[in-house]
């Protein structure tokens, strides 16, 4: 290695430090407020304390909109489970024209702008008469995971040797049992990585819900950037770091039984 | 005995069709209803929206924030993703996390961060006028570039890790043997790992402008009204002015704009693949 080799890696080095302090900066700074005893937004916080946890308690309407958003995004992310499983079989495995176009079709969701799916969905489900808030949620919400899904479980079955299946099945397992106790149990990995991102886009989506919303059902996103318009106090931070606390968790869980490199190669 | 492959085929239909009703009729339904005057075929919704030059402005906007964003993001992600290449057991861990933790806690919560971070009497003005930089505060907030920052930080990880994955399967012997011939060390990047490392720009790249071109989250929070952006139209035509016409009209020019990265990078993509 030459001089200048050396100094081309030490600069990358500097900046790909900074750029990691970079990335942790918004969750650091989120957390630190939210432990502040002052009703502004100061750094060091001249005292610490609990008091925007415990005003959490007394917010009128968050713990509704924590219960739907949960609900909504373990419900959604199971059903995309299921279609993504048996849709990522039949591109891996069939024989029929269009299988390219069916995998990207599947996954474009993920490119295309939320807003507008959002906008789409609300003149479709008014269309047809749908004015159900939690249907019309749930359904886009499905919209949203089932990309996430695809995505890993197509990547993942196109490197599973499906022979596993057929021997399977030559032992007398009828094709949904085999495709339960053999494929899906292998793909294990697969399985936890997609269906843990897709829960927390679902968690997180606030473009597709704002359309799909009433007065009754509103999801943890839209609640937050509404207390955010109505009294932008240190409990928001508070809220954040709860979902922080809980993205973390799921990391927990993903590099424990994934490990860290499987989930972003997923 | 294995299953006839044709009937392996319709097990697609489930999803299939969901996304098929759910997702591309009313897309198709909206972009109709952009084209259509009283179920007549017309333009004139779009002309109308050229014809202001407010509209021209806030679509110049969201392109140029959306560029500067992927410019940047891509300015930081690439020497990190060398870095993060070469790294090895707890560096690449400390990469690892860095990466997929601020992918997996909300847009909303990094948001928020940046107009505490970003307020007049925030983090950063603190920092800056503690160090003697500047004596006032400066006005951060409603900036196009605090916009920029902020979009970059929330994007890095996806332009990061397809430029990673890409490096990371690239065979070090390569430059190595490069060099071994006599290769200065700018003629190996330019010819060597920048052009193998293509293909991950390419896809970081476009996932990252196609994030940055609809995003909507972090404008309203960082810019606010001041500053519209082609999402903000949309919205505020539907939720607030209630003219489905215009809200249409932007949000097939909206979508028209995401198709075509899709298709360019793809085809950028099959390219690169076919040289390689």
């Amino acid at each position: 290695m030459t001089g200048t080799d050396r100094l081309f890696i030490a600069i990358s080095w500097v900046i790909a430090t900074c750029c990691i302090l970079f990335l942790m900066l918004p969750i650091v700074i989120t957390v630190v407020t939210s432990f502040t005893s002052s009703a502004v937004y100061t750094l060091p916080p001249p005292e610490w304390s609990l008091r925007w946890y415990r005003s959490l308690a007394q917010r009128a309407g968050l713990w509704d909109a924590v219960k739907l958003s949960l609900n909504l995004a373990v419900i959604s992310t199971l059903i995309s489970l299921v279609l993504g499983t048996l849709a990522a079989i039949a591109v891996t495995r069939g024989s029929f024209r269009g299988r390219t176009a069916i995998a990207t079709f599947t996954v474009s969701p993920l490119m295309m702008p939320g807003l507008v799916v959002g906008v789409a969905l609300l003149q479709f489900f008014r269309e047809i008469g749908l004015r159900d808030a939690y249907w019309s949620l749930l359904l886009g919400h499905i919209v949203i995971t089932l990309p996430f899904v695809m995505r890993t479980l197509l990547a993942s079955m196109a490197a599973f040797d499906f022979s596993l299946v057929d021997a399977a099945r030559t032992l007398g397992l009828s094709y949904p049992k085999a495709i339960l106790q053999v494929l899906v149990p292998n793909l294990a990995p697969a399985y936890l990585t997609g269906g843990l991102f897709a829960f927390l886009a679902s968690m997180d989506n606030y473009p597709i819900s704002i359309f799909l919303t009433d007065a009754r059902n509103k999801t943890l996103p839209i609640k937050m950037l509404q207390y955010l318009e109505e009294q932008p106090d240190p409990a928001l931070a508070a809220m954040s770091s709860g979902l922080i606390l809980l993205a973390i968790i799921v990391l927990l869980i993903g590099s424990r039984t994934v490990g860290l490199n499987r989930m972003i190669n997923g | 005995m294995t299953l006839r492959a044709e009937r392996i085929g319709l097990l697609a239909l489930p999803g299939l069709s969901f996304l098929a009703i759910i997702y591309a009729l009313p897309l198709f339904m909206l972009l109709l209803k952009s084209v259509q005057i009283d179920g007549q075929f017309s333009l004139a919704e779009y002309q109308l929206f050229f014809a202001d030059e407010f509209n021209r402005a806030v679509l110049w906007r969201t392109i140029r924030v959306a560029l500067l964003t992927t410019l940047l993001a891509l300015a930081i992600a690439y020497p990190t993703a060398i870095a993060m290449a070469r790294a090895k057991g707890i560096w690449l861990s400390i990469f690892l996390v860095a990466m997929v933790l601020p992918m997996s806690v909300g847009v909303i919560v990094k948001a928020f961060a940046w107009t505490i971070i970003f307020r007049t009497r925030g983090v950063l003005n603190d920092v800056l006028m503690s160090f003697g930089i500047t004596d006032t505060p400066v006005r951060m907030l409603f900036t196009e570039t605090a916009l920029i920052i902020g979009a970059a930080n929330v994007f890095l990880p996806f332009m990061v890790l397809p430029i990673y994955a890409v490096l990371r399967q690239m065979d070090t012997r390569l430059p190595e043997a490069a060099a071994s011939l006599g290769a200065t060390p700018a003629f190996r990047f330019l010819n060597v790992t920048l052009p193998l490392s293509l293909p991950g720009v390419v896809a970081g790249s476009a996932f990252t402008f196609s994030l940055a071109i609809s995003m909507y989250v972090i404008p309203s929070l960082i810019v606010g009204e001041r500053q519209q952006t082609l999402s903000m139209l949309t919205a505020r035509s539907f939720l607030y002015l209630r003219d489905e016409a215009l809200g249409a009209t932007i949000s097939s020019i909206l979508l028209a704009i995401a198709i075509s990265v899709v298709l360019v990078s793809s085809w950028l993509a099959a390219r690169l693949g076919a040289r390689q």
